[in-house]
């Protein structure tokens, strides 16, 4: 009986994560991570330096912090990064409406969630890419076959999230908007969309990821302008320093976006 | 009652059962023959959105002259080498970090940022790294595909419960004995939902890529196509890529429901 009432300090060690851990202060991990990214920078300047990858494969980082440094002063990155914005947030502000609009209406009526909901739900995670030949028929070789993919790749997860936050509503709170005798227009401005703002908003964020994405996809594949089409550009000269800070800067930018709109989401009301 | 047995089971009992899903599907029919009429009778455009008729006839073709098992093979194949690949890297991975405390506090943000992370972008990065060969789509599903597995992991390890816990304790178990007796089984549901997430990923990068970079199995015949203005041809590939996509889903699906503990 001993043996199960007391814990060996064998056993005490191989559950520690579950059961307690020593007090982990900010400061240490602040210290893992900077040791982490020293790391992985020595190792990749190493690598740089070492000449086991042809040519530029491996800049180094030298290199590749001049070429951040210049890209973010050309005026052309610039022109390219208005291009892909514009598209962006055209794609996102159409496949937000029309999936806003989809998700209230499936989520509202039992009878077209179960007859159209699946179909939503089997199509969101689809590889989006592989309709851009169809785009290009429909709405030609410009901006709008780029608008019309990132829009179509918004949509779904935008319209399965509110539809999972208007069954969410808390039935109490549409009772005492009844109570009160609210229209619908107060209904849906003062009861349904604050209650469906964390759902609609979480949704706009994947949205805007997948949206972004399919966008750079798209201008990587067939474009004359915007910020894909700048990287298949330094692709194509083999800039590899001038590839990396652009990666570097996009991948930034996606992650500051994808932030901003997740700490709206997660904001009181 | 046999009787009122065969009434209930009869087609309007039918109706009423799955009422909602035969409409969803009648209305998915109606439409492709409204398309299937305004493209015969000119009001669409049949080099734009090509008749419904025509496309279902593409299937034999793309069937027999694109070799469209083949390249489904070829798909596969590099989906099954990212989505293992990334479960025997990304689960031990995870179970480190859930091991040690500090570095997960440390790591787990950047894990996410990972899995939020456009990877995708950077294919001409890795055409570069592992020149234009199925390797490069491998490695970019891979890491596309690890992520969720790491954070799946973690999760699925940390919610243990703790009367679990205390009875591996109560037996004296080895740290090895704990995590393969207890904790791994209790966290497998939930390691199988990252698994799918990952599997998820790495489908839409192989398919992905292969479009990109027209090559490899499925994505690059429907570039193939789309280049050849086989406007049937391209809808159907399409088409079966859905199908196929939704095939692996519900199949996912399945196994992480059976997985799942009853309540």
């Amino acid at each position: 009986m001993a043996a199960t009432g007391e814990m060996t300090a064998q056993a005490r060690r191989a559950v520690a994560p579950a059961i307690s851990a020593a007090p982990i202060t900010a400061r240490h991990v602040l210290l893992v991570r900077v040791s982490v990214a020293l790391m992985v920078l020595a190792v990749w300047e190493g690598l740089s330096r070492s000449g086991l990858f042809y040519g530029e494969v491996i800049p180094s980082l030298t290199r590749i912090a001049t070429s951040l440094g210049k890209l973010l002063v050309d005026p052309v990155f610039f022109k390219n990064l208005q291009v892909t914005a514009l598209e962006t947030f055209t794609s996102l502000a159409i496949g937000g409406v029309l999936g806003v609009l989809t998700g209230i209406v499936l989520g509202a009526n039992r009878f077209l969630m179960r007859a159209f909901e699946p179909y939503v739900y089997y199509l969101s995670p689809t590889p989006r890419i592989i309709l851009f030949p169809v785009m290009i028929m429909w709405f030609g070789v410009g901006p709008a076959s780029k608008v019309a993919l990132g829009a179509l790749s918004a949509y779904f997860a935008i319209a399965l999230s509110t539809a999972a936050g208007m069954r969410q509503i808390d039935a109490v709170l549409i009772r005492v908007g009844r109570s009160f005798r609210a229209t619908t227009w107060q209904m849906a401005t003062k009861i349904y969309l604050p209650a469906m703002r964390v759902p609609i908003l979480n949704g706009i964020r994947l949205g805007m990821g997948t949206a972004i994405i399919t966008v750079l996809l798209a201008e990587t594949k067939l474009s004359n302008q915007g910020l894909g089409y700048m990287i298949m550009q330094v692709y194509t000269r083999f800039d590899m320093p001038g590839l990396y800070a652009l990666l570097i800067v996009v991948f930034a930018m996606a992650g500051a976006c994808n932030a901003l709109i997740g700490k709206l989401a997660r904001e009181q009301v | 009652m046999a009787e009122t047995l065969a009434k209930k089971s009869g087609p309007r009992s039918l109706f009423f059962r799955y009422g909602p899903e035969i409409a969803g599907l009648a209305s998915l029919v109606v439409a492709a023959l409204v398309f299937e009429l305004l493209v015969r009778i000119g009001v669409i455009n049949r080099f734009v959105i090509p008749p419904p008729s025509d496309v279902i006839m593409a299937f034999e073709r793309v069937v027999v002259e694109e070799d469209i098992l083949g390249r489904t093979g070829a798909t596969v194949f590099e989906m099954i080498v990212a989505a293992l690949a990334a479960v025997l890297v990304g689960v031990p991975i995870g179970a480190a970090l859930h091991h040690s405390p500090l570095w997960r506090r440390a790591l787990e943000d950047w894990v996410g940022a990972m899995a939020a992370a456009p990877i995708v972008l950077a294919f001409p990065l890795f055409l570069v790294l592992f020149g234009r060969s199925p390797k490069t789509i491998i490695v970019m599903a891979f890491f596309h595909g690890l992520a969720p597995i790491i954070l799946k992991t973690i999760e699925g390890l940390s919610g243990t419960r703790k009367v679990l816990i205390n009875v591996g304790r109560s037996l004296n178990m080895t740290s090895s004995q704990l995590f393969w007796k207890i904790l791994f089984p209790s966290a497998l549901p939930v390691i199988f939902t990252g698994i799918r997430l990952s599997w998820t990923f790495v489908l839409i990068t192989v398919v992905g890529v292969e479009y990109l970079i027209n090559l490899g199995g499925l994505g690059q015949l429907i570039n193939e196509l789309a280049e050849r203005y086989d406007l049937p041809g391209t809808y159907a590939v399409i088409f079966f890529v859905i199908l196929v996509s939704v095939f692996f889903f519900v199949l996912l699906e399945r196994v992480e429901l059976w997985l799942r503990p009853a309540r």
